[in-house]
């Protein structure tokens, strides 16, 4: 089975990037002078309470921080022992965040699968927008219908996120009534599923979905639309036309499969955009993602909280870009796993 | 057309040299490069129009304190704010040159905000080549002219003032003193990078084009912004705004080489294949001078498309990190620094001119992108549409 043999080989490098990722993730967490226990001693050395000194310095040594940094690293990830055997990110252990005083896990605990939902539904509105719109520029080129797509695409791509969302946020809540800030109705925060709370979710989404996803779907559908005018260009389509085959099924039936195929091995390059488009936005509008849990990690330097964040999304997007490769593979066969690279 | 005695035809027209010369078959394309280029980008209306609105931009860039009429940090502390002041002509019917109608803060006790009902009775009129804060002019000279300003008593808020009573209009040139060229720090650094890199790699190939592959692979992997955001964190917070600003945009610069890099890359992939480059090779040259004086001319006009388009990337990079307040920090002024202050709802919804900054980088981000388009089509004058 070929295409297994290219999900294992797929896989494999995945893994070996996300343990280069996971070190520069570690090396950028510690290049700030100093650290966030050695400020809260000074601080504490400051104030006169002598006594959390103590508290701190049991801190550090609980989490290895008087270690050389390359045995941290390797303590963190899991791959050596530390004070109380192997408990890295490996091990499911993610550390202690020392800004809120609690585990890591602990705190993003659920963030993480609203940052997947938020993300995950911001590509479904990607496709649902960009494919529809494309083959619609595309098949009316140099119509208003392509024009006016283009002006919006445009301009998603050169409004800053973060204001957009506030804009939509405050007309949507005066002209739709759309609710204000956060995934869901407070009143279903830390409740189990229900119906009621799905749907408030949903509401929810629409417009950080929106505010993520236009300017990955403007790209998109321009690109789609090069992609099939260029197929429609090509004699065999004139061909079809002269045999009788009907204006959509002219355009659907041949060009878009073969301008498809882009627009699937593109998600590599559109996921690392769109999760950094979500943590921003996350943080304007107060979602409960990971994104503000970051800003505040990375404000305060609480270098395991902010670690394992940096690590989650980088780990996401490649997860994501690898699926997207995999499906590639099973969409179209004439793409050969070896020579992959060119 | 004569016949001679010895039945041949002889032409009685008399002998042009210039006959002989072959002619090209396009006499239009027979034209130095850049009026091919010029020609072609010429029908670019949009990218014309965003090349003129970027040249002024930029030409304001170093009269920044003299258009102004305020001081980028200068504070009104009884117009916090106020909102946006007509500049008018006509006062009751009567042409009087321009004008606005002084504002007098008011006590809303109601909804608890300074009102600024303005005084019909007393226009007052603009002065131009006045005297006001001092600024630097080209950034050499120290002097206290300004385009125009307000009278005594008066103020003239054209883009309103904001939450210490700052006038909006003014910073906004300051602003685009840092935001429009953080960009080309960011590319000029990026382009380094990522010509060096990708050359070797597109050059010497094997190992090192491997290596350099997989880098390449994983940075582009990594989301930008969450990794922005950990490299600006790690800014030391003593820095002045002038070694911040560098720093930020060296950041920029430092994550976007990669792409560029790939396309380097590639592409020398394929031209070090070619008789010319061989030939510089036979004739002894070093890698380096085949990489700068064969290779790298060959696609210049490709690499300056891209530079243009990557522009805006970083504009919007940095104003999404000064957002946050990862960025530039006050007293710098940016306009991702003073979209800060319209971070809330509340000021959308009461002080809608604090979001103003937002038009200029829009702006600026379209104008460059129909600009790196328009180039990107018409740079290379030999391609048919």
């Amino acid at each position: 089975m070929p295409i297994l043999r290219f999900a294992i080989f797929r896989f494999a490098t995945m893994l070996m990037t996300l343990v280069v990722v996971s070190a520069l993730v570690f090396f950028i967490m510690n290049l700030p002078p100093g650290d966030y226990l050695s400020n809260l001693i000074a601080e504490l050395r400051a104030t006169g309470q002598e006594s959390g000194v103590a508290k701190v310095e049991f801190l550090r040594k609980e989490y290895s921080l008087d270690q050389p940094l390359w045995r941290q690293y390797l303590i963190w990830v899991g791959f050596y022992p530390g004070p109380h055997g192997f408990s890295g990110i490996l091990q499911g252990d993610f550390g202690w965040s020392f800004e809120f005083d609690k585990p890591v896990s602990e705190i993003v605990g659920t963030a993480l699968w609203m940052t997947v939902l938020v993300n995950v539904a911001a590509i479904l509105f990607v496709y649902m927008v960009a494919l529809p719109l494309g083959v619609l520029a595309a098949a009316k080129s140099k119509t208003w219908v392509d024009y006016t797509s283009a002006f919006v695409g445009y301009l998603g791509l050169a409004t800053p996120n973060f204001l957009l969302a506030l804009i939509l946020f405050y007309y949507g809540h005066r002209y739709f009534n759309l609710p204000i800030g956060g995934l869901m109705a407070p009143e279903f925060e830390g409740e189990p599923m229900s119906a009621a709370k799905v749907k408030s979710v949903l509401i929810h989404l629409i417009i950080p979905t929106f505010v993520i996803g236009t300017s990955g779907a403007a790209a998109m559908m321009q690109r789609l639309r090069a992609n099939l005018l260029d197929e429609l260009s090509k004699p065999y389509v004139d061909t079809a036309r002269a045999k009788g085959v009907g204006p959509v099924k002219a355009i659907l039936k041949y060009p878009l499969r073969v301008a498809f195929n882009p627009f699937v091995a593109d998600i590599g390059n559109l996921l690392p955009s769109l999760i950094s488009g979500s943590v921003l936005v996350s943080v304007v509008l107060g979602l409960q993602t990971i994104g503000p849990a970051l800003l505040t990690a990375l404000k305060t330097q609480d270098q395991f909280l902010a670690g394992f964040i940096l690590l989650f999304v980088a780990g996401l997007t490649l997860i994501g870009t690898m699926v997207s490769d995999v499906l590639l593979m099973l969409l179209d066969p004439r793409i050969k796993y070896g020579g992959r690279d060119r | 057309m004569t016949q001679l005695p010895d039945e041949h035809f002889v032409d009685t027209a008399p002998y042009d040299p210039e006959e002989e010369r072959s002619k090209p078959a396009r006499p239009d394309l027979d034209a130095p490069n850049w009026l091919l280029i010029w020609r072609k980008f010429r029908r670019h209306k949009l990218g014309l129009i965003s090349a003129l609105f970027l040249a002024v931009s930029y030409l304001m860039i170093p009269f920044a304190g003299f258009i102004a009429p305020y001081t980028a940090n200068e504070r009104n502390p009884d117009h916090i704010y106020a909102a946006p002041q007509m500049v008018r002509l006509f006062h009751e019917g009567k042409f009087i040159g321009p004008f606005v109608y002084p504002e007098n803060a008011v006590r809303d006790l109601e909804q608890f905000r300074w009102r600024y009902p303005s005084d019909r009775e007393n226009p007052a009129k603009l002065e131009f080549f006045c005297e006001g804060g001092t600024h630097y002019f080209l950034a050499l000279f120290k002097t206290n002219r300004h385009l125009f300003c307000a009278p005594e008593g008066a103020t003239v808020f054209l883009w309103g003032a904001d939450r210490l009573g700052r006038d909006v209009f003014s910073r906004i040139f300051y602003g685009a003193q840092l935001s429009m060229t953080v960009g080309l720090i960011g590319i000029t650094v990026s382009f380094i990078l990522g010509i060096s890199i990708g050359g070797i790699a597109g050059y010497f190939g094997g190992a090192i084009d491997w290596f350099v592959n997989r880098i390449i692979e994983i940075l582009r992997s990594i989301p930008e912004l969450p990794l922005w955001l950990a490299l600006s964190a790690a800014v030391p917070s003593h820095w002045g705004p002038v070694a911040v600003f560098f720093i930020i945009s060296i950041i920029l610069g430092l994550l976007d080489w990669p792409g560029l890099a790939r396309a380097v890359r590639s592409k020398f992939l394929s031209l070090r294949e070619e008789e010319f480059v061989r030939a510089a090779e036979m004739m002894g040259a070093k890698p380096s001078r085949v990489i700068r004086k064969h290779l790298l001319p060959n696609f210049s006009s490709h690499l300056i498309a891209s530079a243009m388009l990557s522009i805006p990337a970083m504009i919007l990079g940095e104003t999404a990190l000064s957002f946050l307040g990862l960025g530039l920090r006050a007293p710098a002024v940016s306009w991702g620094v003073m979209l800060n202050d319209a971070q809330n709802l509340a000021s959308i919804e009461i002080y809608p001119w604090t979001a103003i900054p937002m038009l200029p980088v829009i702006f600026v981000v379209l104008a460059f992108n129909f600009l790196g388009d328009a180039l990107r089509d018409s740079l290379d004058p030999y391609s048919h549409d």
